[in-house]
């Protein structure tokens, strides 16, 4: 029998990503936990203000992803305000999403995960960075930070600040893009084009010869989740809930995001601050899914665009029926960039973004709205209760992370489980457990040190609950 | 009217009699931070921060409140008085809360501005975060008391151009509260006119029209300078 310790936030080391491995009676790994900071005291924070206010206040939760936040917040907004936005401040909110994706998933991948399987896992921390790509692969590493930079580009032209565009706002967008900033994005696209092709040529290679991590990293059957078109297609700002099992079948489809709280269940474990969502009709223990690129492009029919499709061919033979390695979340990644980039292209063609109606006006129609929209992590919600007045009452956000929370555990479980020899906790280990959890590009703010590794704190926990050894990894 | 002779910052200046410190200024082009005023409505010397010396007196007066008188000598800027100033603004930001990043006003706020200007890159007191409520009852203007600074450029607005006197002050110090007729919520006011004005006078975030976010706010005072002006000098023919 093995127990449980309680995680008191005041044990977490500033910055330390924390991990529990949790040892059975002979000793071997039989559980683990990765603590995922959450939300609960911003939600706390914001009920009394006023719903409008939220897109200005939800993007500075998080310093990694304010663009989703903004989405989100500014469709949850649209939902308490009951309209259809206009066609072109759709399309506008789409553009920066499409952004947010590439600039989010070229930072995951070039900056942060590429160093350790390009320049080994073991190589010394100094060296395992982006600095040290730039060192043996320059042209590729710069690649990768204008690659970045281009979806920031996007996000700039029309959110006028990189970092907290308050410029989605319920019920449309503030201002459309202008013909420089357009051009200045159509001229780009090409560069964007051939840094991802360079990559995903690199990545394939990549799995030719890492067999082992594939089977490693968080291999293991689950369920997963993400937004679709009616149709099915690949969805990032619109559309419904899917959800896939681990053999492809389709077991929930065209789930209106406001009814999530059907489909997901938010476990709140006792001495435990975190949330763990899971597919409710199945419980806690087999409703486990994953969010994210990984699971989008499992539950997607098709992408939508040539390239990108043809791509997701090739991916989809990465596994029976669903693609269930984590360590796929890099493939998946690229392949989201590719489409990105193809729905951008698109994008600009069309006349509607330079539109001047961009913002429906209206009272509170509905005492509730739910927004949701693909963050580069996974699907985002944002629940919003109010009064009459539009003052919040209530405010619920499920965030990419918490949902892959369970996920991420049991990677960490089955990595440990392959490296522990007895207590002994290597570096070899730990440099493995790091990557593991970056291959679903937590956002933390400890997992994106992007120069040097990952500071972490892991605890080897004995059947008794006592703490059978302590490690602490600057 | 006879004229005043006086020098602001050592300069000459001539003023009519009954002009105010801070109009003489403004008119030789000598300028005064200033927090509640607001041209066109009268002064009640509420904010402390267009303060200045005058030869004579060890007290710091207020400029938009003391008139001028012959042979006055005014300093507008000392050593003195930017510490006051600083200090008083210091103290309005502890007061309430401010959050300028989420704000409507971030970006068009005098309070803000009048921080930079003077050079307030902290603040030596200790917040007090006080419990403030927004009312959003009214259906286009919502009111958020976390960035009221108190001055009253809103009740005198309402009082004295539109006439409807909705907005008044209730309470002592620090838990003074701007409130609608006899403290209702303002959607249930019967006396408010939904003008605005209010939302145009106010200095800070605390007013604001509903359904704006983040750095939204930009207030047109023109307009009322345009209404009072036209009353004064009897453009409209009523
Ligand atoms: S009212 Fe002005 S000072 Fe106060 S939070 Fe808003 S912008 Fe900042
Ligand atoms: S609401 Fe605005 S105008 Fe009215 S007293 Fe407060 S800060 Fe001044
Ligand atoms: S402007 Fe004179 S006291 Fe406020």
């Amino acid at each position: 029998m093995s127990k449980r310790i309680i995680i008191d936030p005041v044990t977490r080391i500033e910055g330390h990503a924390k991990i529990s491995v949790f040892l059975d009676d002979a000793g071997n790994v039989s559980d683990a936990e990765f603590h995922v900071v959450e939300f609960r005291g911003f939600e706390k924070f914001c009920e009394g203000r006023s719903f409008s206010e939220m897109p200005g206040i939800t993007p500075r939760i998080c310093g990694i992803c304010p663009v989703s936040h903004l989405l989100a917040s500014a469709k949850a907004g649209d939902a308490i305000m009951a309209v259809n936005i206009p066609p072109a401040a759709d399309k506008l909110r789409r553009l920066m999403n499409l952004g947010q994706i590439v600039q989010s998933h070229a930072l995951s991948f070039f900056h942060l995960s590429a160093p350790d399987f390009l320049l080994g896992w073991d190589a010394p921390a100094e060296t395992r960075n982006v600095f040290g790509l730039i060192a043996s692969n320059e042209g590729l590493a710069r690649a990768g930070i204008r690659l970045r930079q281009f979806g920031q580009e996007i996000i700039e032209v029309l959110g006028g600040k990189k970092i907290h565009p308050a410029w989605a706002v319920p019920g449309g967008v503030r201002s459309a893009l202008s013909a420089e900033g357009a051009a200045k994005i159509r001229a780009w696209l090409p560069e964007a084009h051939q840094t991802t092709q360079v990559a995903l040529g690199l990545f394939k290679k990549v799995l030719e010869t890492h067999e082992r991590e594939t089977q490693l990293y968080g291999n293991f059957p689950s369920l997963f989740m993400g937004l679709v078109a009616p149709d099915g297609t690949w969805e990032h700002h619109g559309g419904r809930l899917r959800f896939t099992d681990s053999s492809g079948s389709t077991i929930a489809d065209q789930i209106e995001p406001r009814d999530y709280k059907t489909v997901i269940g938010e476990s709140s474990e006792d001495g435990s601050y975190l949330k763990s969502p899971y597919y409710l009709p199945l419980g806690r223990e087999d409703g486990i899914y994953r969010v994210g690129p990984l699971a989008r492009l499992n539950v997607c029919s098709r992408m939508g665009v040539p390239k990108a499709d043809e791509e997701l061919r090739n991916f989809r033979s990465f596994g029976h029926g669903s693609v269930t390695s984590s360590f796929l979340y890099h493939y998946a990644r690229l392949i989201e960039i590719l489409a990105s980039l193809e729905y951008i292209e698109r994008a600009l063609a069309d006349p509607d973004l330079s539109s001047q109606d961009l913002r429906a006006d209206a009272g509170i129609n509905s005492l509730r709205g739910v927004g949701a929209s693909e963050a580069p992590r996974g699907t985002l919600f944002h629940d919003y209760t109010v009064d009459r007045d539009g003052k919040l009452l209530k405010v619920n956000l499920i965030v990419a992370t918490g949902q892959n929370n369970l996920a991420m555990n049991r990677t960490v479980a089955q990595i440990a489980r392959h490296f522990l020899k007895g207590t002994e906790v290597t570096e070899p280990m730990l440099n493995r457990i790091e990557h593991g959890i970056r291959c679903y590009d937590p956002c933390l703010s400890c997992s994106t040190h992007a120069a040097g590794k990952m500071a972490l704190h892991l605890q080897l926990v004995g059947p008794d609950g006592s703490v059978v050894k302590d490690v602490v990894r600057d | 009217m006879a004229a005043k002779t006086l020098t602001i910052d050592g300069k000459q200046i001539s003023a009519e009699a009954g002009t105010t410190v801070l109009q003489a200024a403004r008119e030789a082009g000598i300028r005064i931070p200033t927090l509640c005023h607001l041209e066109g409505i009268m002064d009640i010397g509420a904010c402390r921060l267009c303060l200045v010396e005058v030869k004579g007196t060890t007290k710091l007066l207020s400029a938009c409140t003391t008139k001028v008188f012959e042979g006055m000598e005014v300093t507008t800027t000392s050593e003195r008085l930017q510490k006051y100033r600083r200090m008083t603004l210091e103290l309005l930001f502890a007061e309430r809360n401010h959050v300028c990043a989420v704000c409507v006003a971030n970006g068009h706020c005098e309070l803000q501005s009048l921080a930079y200007e003077q050079g307030m890159d902290h603040v030596r007191y200790d917040y007090c975060f006080p419990k403030w409520g927004m009312d959003l009852t009214h259906p286009s203007l919502g009111m958020d008391h976390n960035r009221c600074i108190l001055c009253t450029r809103c009740v005198r607005v309402c009082w004295y151009i539109e006439g409807a006197g909705t907005k008044n002050v209730a309470g002592r110090g620090g838990r003074s509260m701007v409130i609608s007729d006899m403290n209702e919520p303002w959607g249930d006011s019967e006396t408010c006119t939904s003008c605005g004005k209010c939302v145009m006078s106010c200095p800070t975030g605390a007013l604001f029209s509903k359904g704006s976010t983040a750095g939204e706010s930009e207030r047109d005072r023109s307009k009322l300078e345009f209404i009072v002006n036209a009353r004064e000098k009897k453009q409209w023919t009523v």
